[in-house]
């Protein structure tokens, strides 16, 4: 691990501001992504801000009678919290299908968001990765695809957002907050946080340097049932190969969003509106210009089976 | 360089740390505490599991300085060769590990995971999300997945722990 300056931050704005003052410096939350890439020298921060103490771990009730999450709110706690359970409950599925139970303890909800790649060439310094070495290509490309994107992708990557939580959070329309070094905050609808890689696989957000999650806010619960669904290597501990968050209403409409297939958490909107019509309807919109890798075209076929397992469950 | 003072096993420890310095090198390499062990470094394998606030952690995952204050238990705040914890004198008992390389990982583990469920926290093998979560066989076995024994103890680690949990209810 490359040695790095330590503080701790004292105010959400004061942590942004931090940020801004020294090139190469990093928020730390749980760790538990930044620390295991530190290590192998994928991630090389100069300064780390540990936001810990910035007290923003509190779960609350919105006017608007949704729920605001504080960014430091543990994976655990999300999971278990009595409101997320009874009216989220696709997101504490969602987040109990991740990582050990290890891990949610650490792990917090900005920073589940912020997750980087598992893809196996982003992981290896001796290949070349756009999103390690922006510009040196795309070992993935050609090689070993199977756990790997099929839609959304591009020449220059085809990495997997890992996140089970995001997929959560798309279905459930939610909203990053943030605050920025000048104080400033805003809100981010999570469709438009995540980024496809396109030329830039290295940008994965459109969060501007130095800008720090406060919260991820849940609008009013929309009822209906909540499915989390997801297909591994392994019964438990293992990233998706496919995932498919579901809320489906008694008449058969409802919204759909898939993890393990792209860059972001992956929905399509027009999808949703084809529910009524079965698992074949929506798959086909949700995956219409995929463009997999003979690898892992059974990515495919499993979205749509995967989905009409979660429609079966949702009417049974 | 910098200064955390750490609340182990009952007794403060002040140390003096390369900012780098994991959790678990704190332990074991600054404070002799070597009951915890290093096995992937990466937060896979849950043999430097200890306990942090009361709640189980991967040690090789936080850095020390993130610590100042917390309440860290490792296996030998547990119990003792004369006054064992009641989950390793079951582990013992049920010849739960070979080598036992990822004991003290998996009993640090299994007290956390049977606090988890008296919690009432779910897991994903959890049917129903609403209601007060069993002891099963199916609940251990999920909950103590970030917990690799690849001498494959898992029958006797299960049946450990089912025992405790018994003991407990």
């Amino acid at each position: 691990m490359r040695s790095f300056t330590y503080e701790r931050a004292s105010s959400p704005a004061e942590a942004a501001a931090a940020a801004m003052r020294t090139e190469g410096a990093r928020f730390i939350a749980g760790g538990t992504n930044l620390l295991d890439l530190m290590k192998l020298e994928i991630e090389t921060p100069t300064h780390l801000i540990d936001v810990n103490g910035l007290a923003l771990d509190k779960i609350e009730t919105t006017t608007e009678g949704g729920l605001r999450i504080g960014a430091l709110v543990r994976n655990t706690d999300l999971a278990a919290d009595e409101r997320v359970r009874r009216d989220y409950g696709l997101l504490s599925r969602a987040l109990l299908a991740g990582a050990s139970g290890q891990l949610r303890n650490k792990a917090t909800t900005a920073g589940n968001l912020l997750q980087r790649t598992r893809c196996p060439y982003f992981y290896d310094t001796n290949q070349p990765c756009n999103k390690r070495q922006p510009g040196s290509g795309c070992a993935a490309i050609g090689g070993f695809t199977r756990p790997l994107a099929v839609i959304g992708t591009s020449d220059a990557c085809i990495a997997t957002h890992p996140s089970d939580m995001a997929v959560a959070m798309r279905a459930l329309d939610a909203t990053v907050e943030t605050v920025r070094s000048d104080g400033t905050v805003r809100g981010i609808p999570i469709a438009e946080f995540h980024r496809l890689p396109g030329d830039t696989p290295h940008i994965e957000t459109t969060l501007v340097p130095g800008e720090l999650i406060t919260a991820v806010t849940l609008p009013k619960p929309v009822g209906g049932k909540h499915i989390y669904r997801k297909v591994r290597d392994r019964a438990s501990y293992a990233f998706a190969l496919v995932s498919v968050g579901a809320i489906v209403q008694r008449d058969g409409t409802g919204r759909v969003a898939l993890g393990g297939v792209a860059h972001r958490p992956w929905r399509v909107e027009a999808a949703d509106a084809e529910m009524p019509r079965g698992a074949k309807a929506v798959a086909e919109r949700l995956l219409a210009g995929a463009r997999p890798t003979d690898e892992n075209a059974f990515k495919l076929p499993l979205v749509e089976r995967t989905l009409g397992a979660v429609l079966a469950e949702a009417k049974g | 360089m910098s200064k955390v003072t750490l609340t182990v096993n009952g007794a403060n420890r002040e140390l003096e740390l390369d900012t780098r310095t994991t959790l678990l090198d704190a332990l074991r390499e600054h404070l002799q505490l070597t009951g915890t062990k290093k096995g992937c470094d990466h937060g896979q394998c849950g043999a430097c599991t200890v306990m942090v606030d009361g709640q189980r952690i991967n040690s090789c995952l936080t850095l020390a300085v993130m610590h100042e204050g917390d309440e860290i238990t490792t296996i030998e705040g547990l119990g003792t060769p004369g006054n064992l914890h009641p989950m390793q004198a079951a582990f013992v008992k049920h010849d739960g590990y070979q080598c036992g390389y990822c004991t003290p990982g998996q009993i640090c583990s299994a007290v956390a995971v049977l606090n988890e469920i008296k919690a009432g926290i779910p897991s994903h093998v959890s049917a129903d999300l609403t209601v007060a979560q069993q002891t099963t066989a199916a609940e251990l076995r999920e909950r103590m997945s970030g917990n690799i024994c690849r001498c494959g103890a898992y029958s006797n680690i299960l049946d450990a722990i089912t025992e405790v949990a018994g003991g407990q209810t």
